[in-house]
């Protein structure tokens, strides 16, 4: 039993359908990047697989005891939070509101695990430093502390490279790869085709053709050739 | 000055409206923070509005049916039996409106505000309550003296109303924070960013209908989005916001008051220019500090 079977799956906005019939599955510890052009459904595709949006059709089944409750993500930047008033331990914290329900307050191993968080993303020491103050890369560590509080299993990351510099993109890219090392099954959109191609186990092109195996089936296929080479000349 | 100052604070009546003063100004400042981080600051404006539109109807009942047990109902809870559903209906209206698209939710908060406006004082023009028509439109708008001339039995209900109020916000505290800061993210991870938001905004439409006589409908927004705005430019912490917006809150409610008393100046006004005067500082001392 797969960690997420998504069978036959319909996807749309404005009552506009873009995706019919994908069908896919996530098997705990892949790294599958969702690859595809502009406006082909990889974030609308992502917010459905998070509920945050009802698919036209199809479904979507957690296997392996995964629970809603379970899935960590870490969203694009809001324009709300480039003025927010948060230290970054208020935010990272937040991300324990999973496991909370009804309970008002944080108990001691929230907090355990936000230390725990901010630990292994390197970034305890600034704690206490207002977020909006922070640095691109810094404040995605921080998002993703805050997403690791959420999950032990899964994590969804959309576009997580976005309006970073080429050096600290790297850095992410390459702590991305250690916390799926970890045993953290990883769904990424990007537009980094070549990214997506070192560090995925798997890929998911969405778009008029619709591709779904793993890496190396992705390069020999059509669509990937084509997709690649094109991508290749524009940059 | 002084002993003015000493010879009013012995007054019950000075006394009374210090202590509404103060809740209502503690009340008001707690959602600031969120009200404004969400966009959702013309949401309080809009709502003012309904509630002096609904206040006019609440009047103008209690003129139709005078000596009735409607109007002595009315008379007893001080309008806030009408005023209060009617305000908290709208607020949640405007919150499901302004979730879909945020052009749509604009103008369905100008229309409602605007129409409750011209509504009210149509009604109140059609069944006056006394001579004095623009007095008493003027006093619904801008706050009136009646801050001054409170009943026990008002007191009682603001005292209430805001304990409800702050143990409501603490116990909502955190997920507050969440679904303000990220809602997409709270919901990914299984929070009700539905019913949180629903919460702010019964919470927010309580603050309003509690600040009214205060401040007065149109003076309301400037009690919850200023102190807010100026603890923004000092602090770093959601937490330190919060605590410094309520105590820039309290204080500028105080000297406010204590000011019109002395001066003469009318409470509402007053109470703003102080909120106004306090962002001034918190912003030049934001500015040195960077």
């Amino acid at each position: 039993m797969a960690l997420l079977d998504v069978k036959d799956l319909s996807l749309g906005y404005d009552s506009h359908t873009i995706i019919e019939g994908l069908t896919f599955s996530v098997n705990a510890g892949d790294y599958l990047c969702i690859v595809g052009e502009n406006g082909a459904g990889k974030s609308t595709l992502m917010k459905t697989i998070l509920n945050l949006r009802e698919p036209y059709g199809g479904r979507i089944i957690l296997g392996e005891g995964l629970k809603r409750s379970e899935f960590g993500y870490l969203p694009q930047q809001t324009i709300v939070q480039k003025d927010f008033p948060a230290s970054v331990y208020e935010i990272v914290l937040s991300g324990n509101q999973g496991h909370c329900g009804w309970r008002p307050f944080y108990n001691a191993e929230d907090k355990k695990r936000t230390l725990e968080a901010m630990e292994r993303l390197q970034i305890t020491d600034l704690s206490k430093r207002c977020y909006r103050e922070l640095s691109g890369g810094q404040q995605q560590r921080v998002l993703l502390a805050r997403a690791l509080c959420a999950t032990k299993k899964l994590l969804l990351l959309d576009e997580p490279v976005s309006g970073l510099d080429p050096k600290v993109t790297v850095e992410m890219y390459e702590l991305i790869e250690s916390l799926n090392k970890d045993g953290i099954t990883m769904i990424m959109v990007t537009h980094d085709i070549h990214a997506a191609l070192s560090y995925a186990s798997h890929i998911l092109h969405i778009g008029s053709d619709i591709f779904f195996g793993t890496r190396d089936e992705y390069v020999d296929s059509e669509e990937g050739r084509y997709f690649i080479n094109k991508k290749g000349e524009k940059s | 000055m002084i002993d003015k100052l000493l010879l009013y604070l012995q007054i019950p009546f000075v006394i009374y409206a210090l202590i509404v003063g103060v809740l209502v100004a503690l009340c008001s400042s707690l959602l600031g923070v969120t009200l404004v981080l969400k966009r959702f600051s013309y949401i309080g404006d809009g709502l003012s509005h309904v509630a002096f539109g609904t206040m006019a109807i609440a009047s103008a009942l209690k003129v139709a049916a005078e000596n009735t047990p409607v109007a002595s109902a009315l008379s007893a809870t001080g309008d806030m039996i009408l005023v209060m559903p009617l305000t908290i209906l709208c607020a949640v209206l405007l919150l499901k409106t302004g979730q879909n698209t945020a052009v749509k939710g604009d103008a369905a908060i100008a229309m409602l505000s605007v129409g409750a406006l011209s509504f009210g004082y149509l009604i109140m023009n059609i069944f006056p309550t006394s001579g004095n028509l623009s007095g008493d439109v003027c006093s619904t708008l801008f706050g009136s003296t009646s801050i001054l001339t409170l009943l026990p039995a008002d007191l009682i209900v603001c005292v209430i109303l805001s304990i409800i109020v702050i143990v409501v916000f603490v116990f909502f505290y955190n997920k507050i924070f969440a679904v303000t800061f990220d809602e997409d993210f709270a919901k990914a991870i299984g929070t009700q960013a539905g019913v949180y938001n629903l919460i702010i905004a019964i919470v927010t439409a309580v603050i309003i209908v509690l600040a009214m006589d205060l401040v007065g409908t149109l003076l309301i927004s400037a009690l919850v989005i200023f102190p807010a705005i100026s603890a923004m430019r000092l602090f770093k912490s959601y937490r330190a916001v919060t605590v410094c917006s309520v105590v820039l809150s309290v204080f500028c409610a105080l000297a406010g008051i204590i000011i019109s008393i002395l001066a003469g100046t009318p409470v509402g006004s007053t109470i703003v220019a102080a909120d106004v005067a306090a962002f001034g500082i918190c912003w030049i001392i934001g500015k040195f500090r960077r």
